[in-house]
């Protein structure tokens, strides 16, 4: 196929290295798909065409002489919204930021930038990323590409509905139960959560810092892997990021994807990630992608892991609890909204009436759930023992890596649902997260790669793989390595399976060929 | 089953400087009243012997040298997304109201 577009980042960059493509060209047809899609998808939040061509232009004046900065120079690519940035505005999909201008860029967007990456744009999010479906941005949700009645999942849904609908090869998430699995899972693509301190969260918005860990989303193992190879490793700035010497991830996914790399690997299939709570074609496909897995070789094993029966419960108090916190910084003072009120009053009314004007129903939630947990002649019974769930989780974690190198579960219990159904009930909403949580509670990595298409409603399905912590690169082989025979089976990545969705109806959030123009551009 | 009463999430949205409306202290009371009775479950998991983790991977003593860097934001940078300044510092409304 002659559209740049349908490429991966791993085959444009192989173009740009021998000349087929410039770097001009391959942004403009993202660009241009941006604009004939996203009045539908509505996966960006924010895109400026003369800075991606600009950047895209400066990408290919390097090529031209000779010194490109790195093999993915001029690749486009897609950024979460949480991530600041000093050209594009960082909403975090709040309000109570909208059109603010960071006065520094995040780390992973530095890191991008002097790998020559040319950004696209900033995508749609769950505001402040709590939510499982996108459908809480303030800016209205993104839909999914595979059906635009359903969600794409969240928080991160801009970034894995932008992969999916070819607007962008690759993108930049962020993952605190799993907002970049979740949606990974429910779009059809691949997404990864490195272990907790390996890429820096300096610049990311916080959410629960215990928790929050930035990562790729993309449509192959190998184009992750590039991008978690640009964006990774120590970082000052950030004071849990971890001094590790990192191996290539793309050399892992590379060798993984080799004849015979899956044989006599142990993976152990979590047995409480079954039953009725997880829909038949869910499971159906999990089982078909173990099959294939041991036929390759590898040793299929069950494994218990009976303290993540409390996993959501105790994310549910450790997540809000942080996130009252950091969200505390949003004081109308030094940065985003303020409200004004009758008479002026004092700077604790003026907070509040920001504070209740510029947030969310999902945010005021877990801010007060948060606020609850987290007062006094309450901590101990409830922040308290979440702690110790985590120490719990962590053990049985490392009890079983003990006897097999990694862990296999479904991504999540069901396939995209239909926009607004779980919105009135935020335990449903929740409890979506049941098999990513535990991850981001132990810190360890976790991938989440196409499984198929669930039967019932033709919609796609993920299987996730765990990994002790530090492990990220065994991820990426694994994940190769049954994508390999995935692709085999299918003649390609998952994605190409899309159906082509109706672009002829814009949703209420259309808008003209920029975007930029709905957002306050500018502080 | 939970203590979350209307006069306790009005409280708590004190705390949190958010004006809540009656619908909203309303609609929270019963959300909250059920996700509490949920994550209320890990206490009956948590027993004494078992230590607390705050952090999935620690470190300990993560320091710098105490210099200024070259990279620290310059005070334009620092109030450029500010509602309102005065060149140099950020300004606010009255601290104290009149019953102070």
């Amino acid at each position: 196929m002659t559209d740049l577009t349908r490429h991966t980042a791993a085959e444009l960059a192989a173009q740009l290295a021998d000349g087929t493509t410039t770097s001009v060209a391959v942004t403009q047809a993202h660009l241009d798909r941006i604009a004939a899609v996203d009045g539908t998808i509505h996966a960006f939040l924010h895109v400026n065409p003369e800075l991606s061509l600009a950047a895209a232009a400066a990408s290919d004046a390097r090529r031209a002489s000779g010194k490109p900065l790195s093999d993915l120079d001029g690749v486009p690519l897609a950024i979460k919204d949480v991530l600041v940035t000093t050209d594009m505005p960082s909403t975090s999909g709040s309000k109570i930021l909208e059109g603010w201008m960071s006065p520094y860029d995040a780390t992973v967007v530095t890191r991008a930038r002097e790998a020559g990456l040319v950004p696209l744009g900033k995508t749609n999010m769950d505001e402040f990323a709590m939510g499982s479906s996108t459908e809480h941005s303030a800016y209205g949700p993104t839909r999914n590409p595979w059906d635009t009645d359903r969600i794409p999942g969240g928080s991160g849904g801009g970034s894995a509905a932008a992969v999916a609908a070819f607007e962008a090869p690759f993108a930049l998430g962020s993952d605190t139960g799993g907002s970049i699995r979740q949606p990974a899972h429910i779009t059809g693509t691949v997404g990864m959560k490195p272990t907790y301190g390996s890429v820096s969260r300096y610049g990311a918005i916080a959410l629960a810092s215990s928790l929050d860990q930035v990562g790729p989303c993309s449509r192959t193992v190998l184009d992750a892997a590039l991008l978690h190879d640009v964006i990774g490793g120590y970082d000052r700035h950030d004071s849990t990021s971890l001094k590790d010497a990192w191996p290539s991830f793309a050399e892992a996914a590379r060798s993984g994807a080799q004849p015979g790399s899956l044989k006599g690997l142990k993976v152990g299939v979590v047995s409480q990630y079954a039953g009725e709570a997880f829909q038949t074609g869910v499971m159906t496909r999990f089982r078909e992608s173990l099959e294939m897995l041991a036929a390759a070789g590898a040793e299929i094993v069950d494994v218990s892991l009976p303290s993540v029966e409390h996993a959501v419960a105790a994310y549910y108090l450790i997540l809000p609890a942080e996130a009252s916190s950091n969200l505390a910084k949003f004081d109308s003072v030094r940065f985003g909204m303020r409200a004004t009120i009758a008479g002026g009053g004092t700077v604790e009314q003026v907070m509040s009436a920001t504070r209740e004007a510029g947030f969310g129903p999902e945010v005021k939630r877990r801010i007060i759930l948060g606020t609850y947990a987290l007062s006094a002649g309450y901590y101990d019974a409830y922040y308290g023992s979440a702690q110790k769930v985590r120490t719990l989780i962590q053990r049985d974690f490392d009890q079983a890596f003990a006897s097999v190198d990694v862990l296999a579960t479904p991504t999540a219990p069901t396939t995209a649902w239909k926009l607004g159904e779980k919105l009135d009930d935020p335990l449903a909403m929740y409890a979506q997260d049941i098999a990513t949580i535990p991850a981001n509670l132990a810190g360890i990595p976790g991938i989440s790669i196409p499984s198929g298409i669930a039967p019932e409603d033709g919609l796609p399905v993920g299987i996730q793989f765990l990994a002790p912590a530090r492990h990220d690169a065994k991820l990426y082989s694994v994940a190769a390595g049954l994508e390999a025979l995935l692709h085999a089976q299918w003649g390609g990545p998952l994605t190409s399976q899309a159906p082509d969705f109706d672009t002829a109806v814009p949703t209420q959030s259309a808008r003209s060929v920029s975007p930029t123009q709905s957002t306050r551009g500018g502080a | 089953m939970s203590d979350i009463s209307e006069d306790r999430v009005r409280h708590l949205a004190g705390l949190a400087r958010i004006d809540l409306t009656n619908d909203e202290v309303t609609h929270l009371t019963a959300e909250l009243s059920k996700i509490v009775d949920v994550v209320a479950t890990v206490s009956a998991a948590a027993t004494d012997d078992i230590p607390a983790t705050s952090h999935p991977i620690p470190l300990t003593n993560v320091y710098r040298d105490d210099v200024v860097t070259d990279d620290v934001l310059t005070t334009e940078q620092a109030l450029s997304g500010a509602p309102e300044h005065d060149g140099s510092r950020f300004k606010v409304s009255a601290i104290l109201g009149e019953e102070q």
